[in-house]
């Protein structure tokens, strides 16, 4: 039970970075490797402005934690937008790897542009919402659900929501989905492709960010390196869920938590990661369109 | 109107199109037809900035003065400022949407700006719900006109065929074209279909838009059509009305193949 509780607030963490991979690989057909990076980016944003705010005499945790979201929302929108217009777009057109080199590139420039802007030590974080309540209480096995849980889990539901809204009812929404399936004839719609391929590269870096800032509070933890885990685990995640599919990227983040949750407590944490990409390999083996994906149909 | 001049295409040592001229009128439907591999389709995809030509110009010169050169601008530019708007010759319809967002997706210029590129939209501000709201009556109204009006909540991948080109057509119009390009509209259509689509193409004509049409089905094009231009290994071989055009010996020549092809 306990697990369950843990499980589904690492899952919702994942499922929000997943989103950004599957969304982008929609759209362009391509794997964004710094996609990670740029949730690693939004974490420490969000410790800068936490630290910050706490200088600036905020006390307010709520008012504090909205005006981080903002912030940190922003600027790896911004990171994203940047990524996108200096490593990817130049490379349009040219030969399907060339992007994913960049992207690779584009991984490590950032994480050594923090390890060098921010040092390489972990950087901790006090926990800003204590407490939580005991759900029950058997005989010594306490289940606890914490705010903190409460507050990640109600955050990354209300995000997803405004997310899917903008996707399903607004016209930029249209265009995403338009380009996702013909990027060409959505071009000769008079609909700017490069402009949405880069609108759509700042939505997923602001929910990455929104993730970097929820990993935060969670772990209390944060280092210049772990975009690339938590990256490869929310990219196994989208996969898992089906490339290309939003709610399979959510529903493919939340399995991922619960399966490395649940393995660290009945087997061995050491392993975890393992587990997790075991699954990945799984799945690429035996269902390579993932849960909800859709099989490629090669047009003719 | 739309001028061609000397345009040329070649993929490698391919000449598709060859040193071709020609002009669609204002208000026109100007039928491009042609052997297989004539280089109809290359010239489309010039027009509407798919394939940069090797040389040679292409304008556009709209109602008001206006004028475009078309060879120099880039396809979404081509549909959102100089209005072309164009279909495929296989139908190239957004399958997973509905109907009704199909047209939508067409008229995303128009509502983006409305909604202040999505800041105000978000805020629930500007005048994004009259603009919401006039783009679905205007895809109402093309619905009506194609009859589909009762399917706008389906998948367009679940229509029939014949509905599908119907629809790609109305799409196409929702971006307000100054002239509209169809590759083979009639294509794979029955001959009660075919007739729907003439009468559409007639009834669009009558709106004040112009059509370059791509067509095989001479029925369709010598009903239609006001011009027609004739091309057969890139090069114009005939132009002129249809009375001209079928009694053209060249035409006639290329036609019943009386070359090294034959």
């Amino acid at each position: 039970m306990q697990q369950l509780i843990n499980g589904i607030t690492l899952g919702t963490i994942y499922g929000l970075i997943a989103v950004g991979y599957t969304m982008v690989y929609g759209i362009v057909g391509m794997i964004n490797f710094a996609h990670g990076d740029i949730f690693m980016v939004g974490s420490f944003l969000s410790l800068i402005a936490l630290l910050g705010l706490a200088a600036l005499g905020v006390t307010s945790v709520p008012l504090a934690l909205a005006l981080t979201l903002i912030f940190a929302a922003g600027l790896a929108a911004l990171y994203g937008w940047t990524v996108e217009r200096i490593a990817y777009r130049p490379l349009r057109g040219s030969f399907r790897l060339a992007p994913l080199i960049s992207a690779i590139g584009m991984s490590i420039v950032l994480q050594n542009f923090v390890q060098v802007g921010q040092g390489a030590r972990v950087k901790p974080m006090d926990a800003l919402i204590p407490g939580g309540i005991e759900l029950m209480n058997q005989g010594g096995f306490a289940v606890q659900l914490s705010w903190m849980q409460i507050a990640i889990v109600a955050t990354t539901l209300l995000v997803l929501a405004v997310f899917t809204w903008l996707v399903t009812a607004t016209p930029l929404g249209r265009s995403m989905r338009a380009c996702e399936q013909d990027i060409r004839m959505a071009g000769l719609l008079g609909i700017d492709t490069d402009r949405t391929i880069g609108l759509t590269f700042v939505i997923g870096a602001a929910l990455a960010a929104v993730a970097g800032l929820l990993f935060l509070l969670y772990y209390g933890v944060i280092d210049f390196f772990i975009g690339f885990l938590a990256g490869v685990k929310a990219f196994t995640a989208a996969v898992l869920g089906g490339i290309g599919s939003l709610p399979g990227a959510v529903l493919g983040g939340l399995l991922i938590g619960l399966i490395e949750v649940f393995w660290s407590a009945y087997f061995s944490v050491a392993y975890k990661d393992v587990a997790a990409f075991a699954i990945l390999i799984l799945v690429l083996i035996f269902r390579p369109s993932g849960i909800m994906g859709r099989a490629e149909v090669e047009k003719v | 109107m739309l001028s061609v001049a000397d345009l040329t295409m070649r993929f490698g040592g391919l000449t598709a199109v060859d040193g071709l001229s020609f002009q669609a009128r204002a208000g026109e439907i100007t039928a491009v037809i042609g052997p297989n591999g004539a280089g109809k389709t290359t010239v489309f995809n010039c027009v509407t900035g798919f394939y940069r030509p090797t040389s040679g110009s292409i304008a556009l010169i709209h109602a008001i003065g206006a004028r475009f050169a078309l060879e120099r601008m880039s396809g979404h530019r081509i549909a959102s400022r100089a209005k072309i708007a164009r279909t495929f010759q296989n139908v190239r319809l957004f399958a997973g949407m509905t109907v009704l967002e199909n047209l939508l997706v067409a008229q995303h210029n128009t509502l983006m700006a409305a909604t202040g590129f999505g800041v105000l939209a978000v805020l629930g501000l500007g005048g994004y719900r009259a603009a919401e709201k006039a783009g679905m009556d205007k895809a109402r109204r093309w619905l009506d006109r194609i009859g589909l009006l009762e399917r706008a909540d389906d998948p367009a991948g679940s229509l029939p065929y014949g509905d599908q080109r119907r629809l790609e057509i109305a799409r196409a119009m929702c971006i307000d074209p100054v002239m509209l390009c169809l590759d083979e509209p009639a294509a794979g259509l029955n001959p009660r279909e075919s007739e729907a689509l003439n009468r559409l193409l007639l009834s669009i004509r009558a709106d004040g838009c112009s059509l370059l049409l791509i067509e095989h089905d001479m029925a369709v094009v010598m009903r239609v059509s006001d011009h027609i231009v004739v091309l057969d290994h890139g090069q114009k071989i005939a132009d002129g009305t249809p009375a001209e055009v079928r009694a053209d010996p060249a035409v006639i020549a290329a036609y019943l193949g009386e070359d090294e092809e034959a």
